[in-house]
């Protein structure tokens, strides 16, 4: 295809090694579908997606889920990782983590820990992670995980649900000497889309916040950690550059082997291939997925006559057709969009929500609890 | 002339490696990248935690005999990795 010669190598390789997870976030972004443990890649599999990858000219690894920890090779694949030369990310809820285990990943090779929390205080972090002894367990881990050297990651999706602990959260991740904190608003996507009206924080809590966290930035003189403050998209007049445009920077390896451009993707009308079938040069090069959106020739308007569409890539394919019902047409967060009102609708039905708040949970587990 | 602080370390939050798929050196940090251009790379490379500044510069000066007086090019380049906290001081 005429379009490949300009793609690069999919720089980020985000290895999702199990959708099992210990917690039960309303803002999960994993899919509503979390499949069968059975159908997960074995480890020969991960391996060879690992080598592949790598000669490809991926370099950031990124172990996910899920909770990857829940994988008993997870020290096997970090070792192979590091050894073809990656840079080994391990996203992590800490649930699962020992001493021992931050030890025998940093002898594999690991080089950075990225732990979530939920909140700054045990009782608001386990009523949103929905388990008992979670913050107390996390904050161990943080601090096991420094004093072994590793560079250290906090990363705490905000909502509605903990917006009014900015203040106790910057405090919280100076105590434990993160290097950088993530400070990202819950994007709409698998669980957390379902539970939308339960977490969008309204314009005026976002505003105070993002100012709270300036104005710290402003007083740590270039010491302590590094605060990200990420915004929901639906209060931006613009879409966001989703994933530096698709299928150009990154390359998402579902539990089952399914390839996808994003973490997201797979619920869009599009075959996507699977590694067990296929070479990871041929899914990225020249798979009719991966090349479906790359490029411009298939933008609808507005965005095929906007000066802007460089910038955000006619924004998020997923979000598109989780709103509209159509991956093909403009991300409604762009004011330009024919469909924008459905954002303003949402930030409005956010005030009074309807449904219940749905807690991640399995089907079988949710059968299993009414029993 | 020595003077303090002398001695520059990388910070362990960076990796310096060189990428085949990218043709040059680079800096990874956690989910993160820079690429570096051929004078950032050979600094880099020099620094181990014991050898000083002066010491770096006489390294590169045999290196590149060519390259004339590189004093003021190394120590603006140091300048901006501490700013960018890829590197501190001993």
């Amino acid at each position: 295809m005429s379009k490949d010669a300009h793609v690069g190598p999919p720089l980020w390789l985000l290895a999702e090694l199990t959708y099992e997870c210990p917690l039960h976030c309303a803002y999960c972004s994993n899919p509503t579908d979390l499949g069968k443990r059975e159908d997960e890649l074995t480890t020969e599999a991960w391996l060879d997606v690992l080598t592949q990858a790598r000669e490809l000219g991926s370099v950031q690894l990124g172990f996910s889920g899920g909770e990857p920890l829940l994988r008993k090779d997870l020290e096997t694949l970090v070792e192979h990782g590091r050894q073809s030369g990656f840079y080994t990310n391990l996203i992590t809820s800490g649930i699962g983590l020992t001493e021992k285990r931050i030890k025998q990943l940093k002898a594999a090779g690991l080089d950075h820990i990225q732990i979530s929390f939920q909140a700054a205080d045990p009782e608001l972090n386990d009523a949103i992670a929905g388990r008992g002894k979670a913050f107390d367990q996390k904050l161990k881990m943080a601090e096991i995980v420094k004093s072994e050297g590793y560079p250290m990651v906090l990363n705490f999706v905000i909502s509605r649900q903990n917006i009014e602990q900015i203040p106790q959260i910057l405090e919280l991740s100076c105590q434990l000497n993160a290097d950088y904190v993530e400070l990202a608003t819950a994007q709409y996507y698998g669980w957390a889309f379902d539970n939308r009206d339960h977490l969008l924080p309204t314009q005026q809590q976002l505003r105070h916040a993002e100012a709270t966290v300036n104005g710290f930035r402003d007083q740590q003189d270039n010491a302590g950690p590094q605060f990200i403050f990420v915004t929901p998209d639906y209060y931006e007049d613009r879409p966001k550059a989703c994933m530096n445009g698709w299928a150009s920077t990154f390359l998402t390896i579902t539990p089952d082997g399914s390839a996808l451009p994003c973490h997201s993707a797979k619920i869009l009308p599009l075959d996507f291939p699977n590694v067990t079938e296929k070479t990871i040069a041929d899914i990225w090069h020249k798979d009719f997925s991966f090349n479906h959106f790359r490029g411009e020739s298939w933008m609808p308007q507005p965005c095929q006559s906007c000066d802007e569409k460089e910038k955000d890539f006619g924004g998020c394919r997923c979000q598109a057709f989780m709103l509209t019902g159509d991956m093909n047409r403009t991300d409604p967060v762009c004011s330009k969009s024919d469909d924008h009102h459905l954002i303003t609708e949402a930030i409005e039905q956010a005030k009074n929500p309807t449904a219940p708040l749905k807690h991640r949970k399995r089907v079988a587990d949710i059968a299993l609890m009414k029993l | 002339m020595t003077h303090a602080p002398n001695v520059p370390k990388m910070n362990t939050l960076f990796r310096l490696q060189f990428e085949k798929a990218q043709g040059c050196f680079v800096l990874l940090y956690p989910e993160g990248m820079v690429k570096l251009n051929d004078s950032a790379a050979e600094i880099l490379q020099q620094i181990d935690g014991l050898t000083s500044v002066d010491e770096i510069q006489h390294q590169l000066q045999q290196k590149f005999p060519q390259a004339g007086d590189i004093r003021d090019d190394i120590e603006e380049f140091l300048a901006t990795a501490q700013a960018k906290r890829w590197i501190s001081y001993v």
